[in-house]
Order: structure tokens, then sequence, then C-alpha cells
């Protein structure tokens, strides 16, 4: 049962005219689209006490703990600072395009609700392009901060805004070639059906454990460096490098324009995490989520959740790599491993073979850039772990520091 | 059918709504007192110098050209991956075919140096 049609169904109930059926339908969807909306923002304010407390424990802190239980008001005490303050305009700035960046960073990541299966008939828009429109909002937040970091008319945003496009960009090509591996998979790019078929039926039950995970771990380890790097979290925030750049694109923001992209950001981190449970971790899937639908969006909810903490764990503790370093990455090494994957993929489903040493076959493909992309990512902080050593050993400082021997130049 | 692009229409112009409702409602609730000084562009505590829109790297231009590339291929590629499991055997070598010339051109790439970052 969908929860339109459920909506729809009441008003009928209630006494809804038959030829109003238009207006009964954009009520329905007004509603859930306001609800959702809403919810969101809620959620905004969770996930950022949420990133408090986590950040806050591996730093060895308590985090916020005076207002409300553990501190779980704080952030609404946030809001309502960042809403009494002054709303300060450079006189400098680009008016246009400085005013509508942080609307345009909400509502790219706003939209993106449309199409997130929370449940098996929770679904704002099961939409029969769903991943490519997934995609398409991808661009509306690149639009966003190049138009905050060009429209603030401040030296340091628009060298955020700079960094913006080029990491953006060279992140959404392995993100998106890493999304095409389920579809392809399925043949499909509706989400609710992608989650569908991640059941495992043991005889008449469902177990709701085929996850792709267990198949492509490839696709999802490339799909989740790459959102890292589309949420602008810790080992690829050049974009705000506190210390270079002060604070990235949003320098010239204040109050509720600053919170806006504050909100974006922690809200992208989210749905990211959602799509890749959507895609990748079984969506609603669970055991017995089929009998009692009641468990689907709390399976769905409790492993977004999960993935946010393991995002904030890495904020935590990586440190922020240097942007060619970031770049090369992108380009030398995701790029041809997944256009690799999908290549090897294409052929092996197409093999003349039983289905499952087809399956096999892929997962040892996956399990192969898997393995490439440890090792590589191994060897780059052994590397840069021999170089720290040797700038900081002791010995080879007192080898710079030795006088220079005057005798022997004569 | 599109009674659900209907559904996106509504939520797009709530997600609209929301940041303009908090920003005007913030413009309004915070206190205003415009200050030449306070209106400056910020920029480490000394006046700016120079004009800030300079000229840009043109390895930035460089990367927006192989996204787009990249990109436009990404728009051919899905339709192939939903249709894929009813292909014809041509079909299936021409999709492979694309790939590959794909995996070509970005070997080209980085050959010719356009992948540096220096």
């Amino acid at each position: 049962m969908n929860w339109s049609d459920a909506l729809i169904q009441l008003q009928y109930n209630l006494g809804a005219p038959q030829e109003l059926s238009w207006l009964v339908e954009g009520i329905t969807y007004f509603i859930g689209a306001f609800v959702i909306a809403n919810a969101a923002l809620v959620l905004a304010l969770l996930l950022i006490w949420i990133t408090r407390k986590v950040v806050s424990r591996i730093q060895d802190r308590i985090g916020p703990n005076r207002l409300g239980p553990y501190g779980l008001f704080q952030t609404v005490a946030d809001a309502m600072k960042l809403l009494s303050k002054e709303d300060i305009k450079p006189t400098s700035a680009d008016t246009p395009s400085y005013l509508i960046a942080p609307v345009l960073s909400v509502m790219g990541v706003l939209m993106a609700l449309a199409v997130i299966p929370f449940g098996a008939g929770l679904i704002g828009a099961d939409l029969n392009v769903g991943v490519l429109y997934l995609v398409a909002l991808g661009s509306i937040g690149i639009m966003a901060a190049l138009m905050a970091g060009w429209g603030s008319n401040n030296k340091y945003a628009l060298l955020a805004g700079f960094r913006v496009v080029a990491q953006l960009l060279s992140y959404e090509i392995p993100m998106v070639l890493a999304m095409f591996a389920p579809v392809l998979l399925v043949g499909t790019m509706r989400m609710q059906e992608l989650s569908q078929a991640q059941s495992l039926y043991l005889g008449p039950i469902n177990l709701g454990l085929g996850w792709f995970i267990f198949l492509l771990p490839g696709a999802f380890l490339i799909y989740f460096i790459a959102a890292l790097a589309e949420s602008e979290q810790t080992p690829f925030d050049l974009l705000e490098a506190e210390s270079e750049l002060i604070a990235g694109f949003h320098i010239e923001y204040s109050g509720m324009k600053f919170a806006m992209f504050f909100l974006a950001q922690f809200l992208n981190s989210f749905f990211l995490g959602a799509i890749a449970v959507a895609l990748f971790l079984g969506g609603w899937q669970g055991p017995f989520a089929g009998q009692v639908p009641l468990l689907g969006p709390i399976y769905f909810l409790a492993k977004t959740f999960f993935i946010y903490v393991v995002i904030q764990w890495i904020k935590g503790t990586f440190p922020r790599v240097r942007i060619d370093q970031m770049m090369q990455f992108a380009w030398k090494v995701l790029v041809p491993l997944v256009l690799a994957l999908i290549l090897a993929q294409m052929i092996i489903m197409k093999l003349p073979l039983p289905g499952w040493i087809n399956s096999l076959l892929v997962l040892v493909a996956n399990i192969a850039v898997v393995l490439a992309v440890l090792n590589i990512m191994g060897n780059y902080f052994k590397r840069e772990q021999v170089r720290s050593k040797r700038a900081f050993a002791p010995k080879s400082l007192i080898g710079t520091m030795q006088p220079v021997n005057s005798s022997a130049g004569d | 059918m599109l009674s659900q692009w209907g559904f996106v229409l509504i939520l797009s112009a709530i997600a609209v709504i929301i940041p303009v409702a908090a920003i005007v409602l913030g413009h309004f609730l915070g206190p205003r007192r415009p200050d030449p000084v306070k209106n400056e562009t910020y920029e480490s505590g000394v006046e700016t110098i120079g004009d800030t829109w300079v000229q840009f790297r043109a390895q930035y231009y460089l990367i927006g050209l192989i996204f787009l590339i990249f990109d436009v291929e990404v728009i051919f590629l899905f339709p192939i991956a939903v249709a894929y499991q009813n292909l014809s055997f041509f079909s299936v070598i021409a999709a492979v075919t694309f790939v590959v010339i794909l995996i070509l051109g970005l070997f080209l790439e980085w050959r010719k140096g356009a992948l540096e970052w220096s």
C-alpha cells in the first residue's frame, strides 16, 4: 500500500467529491512534501548533535551536555541564536548570486527526499529515472557553492569556489559510475525496485539480506569514498579548510544565510548515506520486514544513521589531503577502477554460464577492486608516514645543523 | 506517472520556500545596524587590495571539460543499463565498445598530462 493512495482514499472516505480528483491529489502531495521536508529540518538538528557528540568523544571531550537530556537541545539554541543575528551583506557583493546561493544549496539537498525509499510504500515519488534524478540534483549543490564563492566578492571565498568545482566535479564521476553497477544488475532506475531486488528468499520467507554490498563490495567502496568527497567531509574538506581558507565559500555569510549552508551540508551527508543504504545495503529490507511493515523504516533509518556515524568517525580521525593528491586519487585511481569494474560486470553478465558462476565472477572482480583501492591507499599512507618521520627525526636534524667546516673551503 | 512529477514539483516549491522563509525571518528578527566598516569585504582585518574576480587557472577549465565528457557518457550509459538484460548480441558488443572507447579516452588524457595537478 502506497502512502499517497492511502491518503487519497482517506479523503474520499471523508467525503471529498470524486470530480475534484486533481485537488485531492494535490492536497495529498502537498501534505506529503510538507511533512517530509519539515522532518528533514528536525533531522538536521539531530544530525548536528550526533556529529558533536561523536567527534567530542573521539577527542576525549564530553560534548554538549547542558541543554536538555544529553545536550539534545543545544542545536535548537544555536538555531535560535543564528536566527537573531544581524543579516549582513557586504557592499561589494554581487547581490543576485549572493542571495540565491543559500536557497539553492538547501533546495538541491531537500529535493533528494523525493526518491529516498524509507519503507515498502514510503517513497515520495517512485520515478522511473530515480537514480538519474539524484545525479542531476548533485549539480545544484555545485552551482550553489560556486555562486556563493563568486558572489561574495571575497578572495578566500573565490578560491574555495574554484576548489568546489574541481573537487565535486571530479568525484561525481566515480560516484555516478559506482551507482551504475546496481542499476546494471537489476535493470531499473526505480529506487523502490532496487530495494526490492535486494531480498533473499529462504523458501517462502524473505530474510531481506541479499544486499548488493555482498555482491558489489568494490562499487560500494568507491561510492562511499566519492560520497565523502561529495558531502565535503573531512579527508576531502579542502573547500572549507579552516586553516587555509578560514571557512571556504561561506565566509561572507552570517545569521540565517550561514545556517542554510550548514543545514545543507549536514543533510547532504545524511542523504548520500541514505542513497548508499538504498542501493547497496538493502534499503528497508531486513529480517521480518516483509511480515511487519513497521520494521522497514526502522531498518532503513538504523542503517543510515550507522553510515552517518561512520562518516563522523572518519571526520574525527583522518587528516586532510592535499589538493593534488585528491584530484589524482579521483582521476587516476577511482575512475579507471570503476570503469574497469563496470566493463567487467557488463561482459560477465552476458557470458553463457550458470547464474551463480556469473555472480561469483562479479564478486571476484569487485574484491579485486577493493584490494586495489586499499592497497593504493595503504601505500600512500605508508609513504607519508616515512616522509613525516624523516622530516621530524632528530638524527636528520642533527645532520642538517652541523656547522660548516671552515678549514675545508680554502 | 505524471502525478509523481507533480509531487516533485510541489516538493521543489517547498524546498525553495523553507530557506527563503528562514532567511526573511532572520532578516526581520535580527538587529540592523549597518556600518561601512562592517559591510566591507573580510580579509583578515586589512583592506582588500586589487580585484577579486581574477583569471583562474587553466587546470580548472580542463577538469571541467573532462567532467563534461564523462557526464554526458553517463547519461548514455544509464539507459543501456536499464535495457541491458534484453539486449541482443550486437547491441552488447556496441555497449562494451562504448565503455572501452571511454577507458582509452581516459588513458589518452592521462598520457597527455590533462590529469596532472602541478
